[in-house]
């Protein structure tokens, strides 16, 4: 029977028909449901891991115990991936293995646009690149046969709509895939150079033989229509030219990407009249074309950001716009994402943000949304755990200037701090620096949806684990000065702040208090006893207007113009009295039983 | 038969992931091939949805091409607007325009301006916009949760989806105690519209 499922969804289906047994994978959107899927099938050992390059690396460690094994990541994980990433390509597997990357073409919630397609090319790894969520399956499974018969890890590329669209999908059964024997091999999978030159030998030997495997693979197809537009294209650029062109033109519809097919694209160029290359991101596929010396129309025309959507080819080659007009546009006001009523990162960067003569280096998760307003209080984000590393350069640097009063704030989520914050607080600790680490402990990995970490004390299965703790972490490096405080008591978090920046040291505080949309567990009911429970209100007898109250950013509090007056939506409400706390009437009080 | 595009648009936590499950179980049910494409990063944090739904006899494209949406189903006034470049501009294009506002947090602080002539740029737009205020008629139903429904409801009937048993794929995917609110609220969406 066919099921109507996500790309994310289909990738974990596959990895259960492949007979994967064991994955791995560190949240990011557009990947985060590929592992939760995958979670759910018995069959498969399943882990949150801490990084992408330790969930890659475990998936390296279970393909050479015998096991099939897949670690997903958003494409800038895979950026930390790289390092085993290139030397397994070397290696080879075991059993075979298979990395997901997901990229962002229009990056929804991403840093950056990169097209991984490029890692491939230099790792020299085959990859598949699929269009639906059929594909997703169907090449997953064959993936994995690839990797076994060649000897090397496959690279998985999606992009966000083919992760998050629906699409029907036949379904199949899982195979009997037996553990293969681990066999001690030293000249296989120890990377010293005496046995990685042979290895980069065998890559490269590999890579001719899979050229002839693109050639014939079902993945690659020509289907001819009209002559006159020849076009070739992968994944959704595949679907968004059916939907211009229909029958009216030709396509060279490519679902194995590295190596590409030169036999194929050379005899559909000698079909068509006119080929044109449309791809999302970089020229990945026309600079091969180009280099295969097939004139063609690519990035000279298209453009190298943003989706390929229709509406964007078809302006390209009919010329036929399709922005709002301006009338629309002039009315169209911004909705931006906010923090949460009840956030408990809203009362620390509400206080933050009052500092002078500070820097505020950030980090990946929801608490990037303080560089906006009302808070302007993140002043960098560059990738996950960068905002200590960054601060403490920062720092090194301010304080050669005689007299310095600039002083580094480096802010960053529990999760983000597991994830490689803690490379970043050692060189802190080891290089001295006078900078202030905030780490905003929110018990959970929130950002991505709510995913379990290796502080939370519960795996991705919900099992206990061990809770590990920032505070214990942080003071076996030897950070003397550490303070835990609640982020919802606008006095314990000012206080910290005076302390920590009028201190010729280095120093951490932990603001620990959890998600508004977390399902707290028992231990956090005990911990954080009646949090989320209460409902404040505006006694719009005292209210003086001020708007001070505005400034917390709370989607809860409501100015009515009109009155000039504040009121707090009770539905929305959850009680965390930053509000409250800021007025300066008192007229915020909580709603009595 | 050609491919008909539909767009919800909406708030996180107006229920349009729920809608557009029922539709697409409705329109699986009838055989159709249908694709569905969701951008919901922040909607759980005050930010816009806005879901892609196409169905026909094949269907490559998962999200509805700039100018070719025959229906919008809008949750929210200034969603609608946000997302009017999709709406087709021959006169055929459909809105049902739920008339509700959800002020994004620069109107609640006083900062922006709801466009009070959303609904009117709206009107000038379509070929038709079925109106109706689904929060009010789902608080006189004694659920302000089923406002959804009613959408759906009034939708289907634009959509000519009548034929499809949209009780029974009521009563496969929601919690049974909810079934016949829900079934009521869907009845009463087709009548409105």
């Amino acid at each position: 029977m066919k099921q109507l499922i996500t790309g994310d969804e289909a990738v974990a289906r596959g990895a259960w028909e492949a007979g994967v047994r064991f994955a791995s994978a560190y949240p990011g959107t557009p990947s985060t449901e590929i592992l939760e899927n995958i979670a759910t099938y018995e069959e498969i050992h399943s882990e949150w891991a801490p990084n992408e390059k330790t969930a890659l690396e475990s998936v390296i460690g279970a393909s050479l115990a015998g096991a099939r094994a897949i670690a997903a990541m958003k494409h800038v994980g895979l950026n930390v991936a790289a390092d085993p990433f290139f030397t397994f390509a070397y290696m080879g597997v075991n059993a075979g293995a298979v990395v997901v990357t997901a990229d962002e073409p229009g990056q929804f919630s991403s840093q950056n646009e990169q097209d991984n397609r490029n890692y491939a090319k230099a790792a020299i790894t085959p990859m598949f690149e699929p269009s639906d969520s059929q594909e997703c399956k169907d090449m997953l499974v064959e993936a994995f046969e690839i990797s076994e018969k060649y000897d090397i890890p496959v690279l998985f590329r999606m992009t966000t709509r083919v992760c998050h669209s629906k699409s029907l999908v036949e379904l199949g059964e899982r195979q009997d895939v037996p553990l293969k024997p681990y066999v001690k091999n030293i000249k296989k999978y120890v990377a010293v150079p005496a046995n990685a030159r042979p290895m980069k030998v065998k890559v490269q030997a590999n890579q001719a033989l899979l050229g002839v495997y693109s050639n014939k693979c079902q993945w690659n197809r020509i289907e001819m229509n009209e002559p006159g537009i020849g076009i070739i294209c992968s994944g959704d650029c595949y679907l968004y030219a059916r939907e211009v062109f229909g029958d009216g033109a030709s396509y060279l519809k490519l679902g194995f990407t590295n190596p590409l097919p030169d036999d194929l694209i050379r005899e559909f160029a000698s079909k068509v009249e006119k080929v044109y290359i449309i791809e999302e991101n970089d020229p990945y596929i026309e600079n091969h074309v180009r280099a295969l010396g097939i004139p063609c129309d690519g990035k000279n025309i298209f453009p190298r950001n943003g989706e390929m959507k229709p509406e964007v080819i078809r302006s390209v080659m009919f010329g036929e716009e399709y922005a709002l007009d301006d009338e629309v546009r002039a009315a169209v006001i911004p909705r931006p994402p906010t923090l949460c009523a009840g956030c408990p990162h809203r009362g620390f960067f509400y206080e933050l943000g009052r500092r002078k003569n500070v820097m505020v280096s950030g980090d990946i998760g929801c608490y990037t949304l303080a560089s906006g307003a009302p808070y302007h209080a993140m002043e960098t984000t560059v990738c996950m755990g960068a905002s200590i590393s960054l601060g403490h350069g920062a720092q090194q640097v301010f304080d050669t200037i005689e007299g310095n009063k600039m002083r580094v704030v480096s802010v960053i989520g529990d999760s983000t701090f597991f994830h490689t914050g803690i490379n970043s607080l050692l060189d802190v600790a080891y290089n001295k620096s006078n900078l202030v680490t905030v780490v905003l402990d929110n018990r959970i990995t929130a950002m991505t949806g709510q995913q379990d970490n290796p502080g939370t004390g519960r795996t991705i299965h919900g099992e206990v684990t061990e809770a590990v703790s920032i505070e214990a972490i942080v003071r076996a490096f030897g950070f003397k000065n550490v303070r835990v405080i609640d982020p919802n008591q606008l006095s314990e978090v000012k206080e910290a702040l005076d302390w920590a920046l009028t201190l010729q040291e280095p120093s951490v505080i932990i603001t620990r208090w959890p998600c508004a949309l977390k399902k707290q567990t028992a231990l956090d009911k005990e911990e954080f006893k009646g949090s989320f429970t209460s409902v404040y209100w505006v006694n719009e007898e005292i209210c003086i207007g001020c708007k001070k109250c505005t400034r917390t950013g709370c989607p809860a509090i409501v100015f009515q113009v009109a009155k000039k007056k504040s009121s707090i939506d009770p539905e929305k409400c959850v009680g965390c009295s930053v509000c409250a706390q800021v007025c300066p009437v008192h007229a915020i009080q909580k709603v009595e039983a | 038969m050609t491919t008909k595009n539909i767009l919800l648009t909406g708030v996180g936590g107006q229920g349009t992931i729920l809608a557009s499950k029922l539709l697409t179980e409705g329109l699986l049910s009838q055989g159709y091939d249908v694709k569905m494409s969701e951008v919901h990063g922040m909607s759980q944090r005050e930010g816009p949805v806005l879901t892609h739904v196409r169905f026909g006899e094949k269907v490559f494209s998962p999200i509805v091409e700039a100018k070719k949406a025959d229906v919008i189903i809008g949750f929210e006034e200034l969603e609608v607007l946000r997302n009017l470049e999709y709406l087709r501009e021959d006169g055929k294009g459909i809105v049902i325009l739920n008339r509700v506002r959800v002020n994004p947090i620069g109107v609640q602080n006083g900062s922006d301006k709801y466009p009070e002539n959303a609904a009117e740029l709206i009107r000038a737009r379509a070929g038709k916009v079925i109106a109706m205020d689904a929060s009010e008629e789902a608080r006189k139903l004694g659920n302000l949760r089923v406002m959804n429904i009613i959408l759906l409801g009034a939708s289907v009937r634009q959509l000519g989806l009548e034929e499809i048993d949209w009780g029974k794929v009521i009563a496969e995917n929601v919690k049974p105690q909810y079934v016949a609110l829900n079934q009521q609220a869907f009845e009463l969406g087709k009548s409105l519209s």
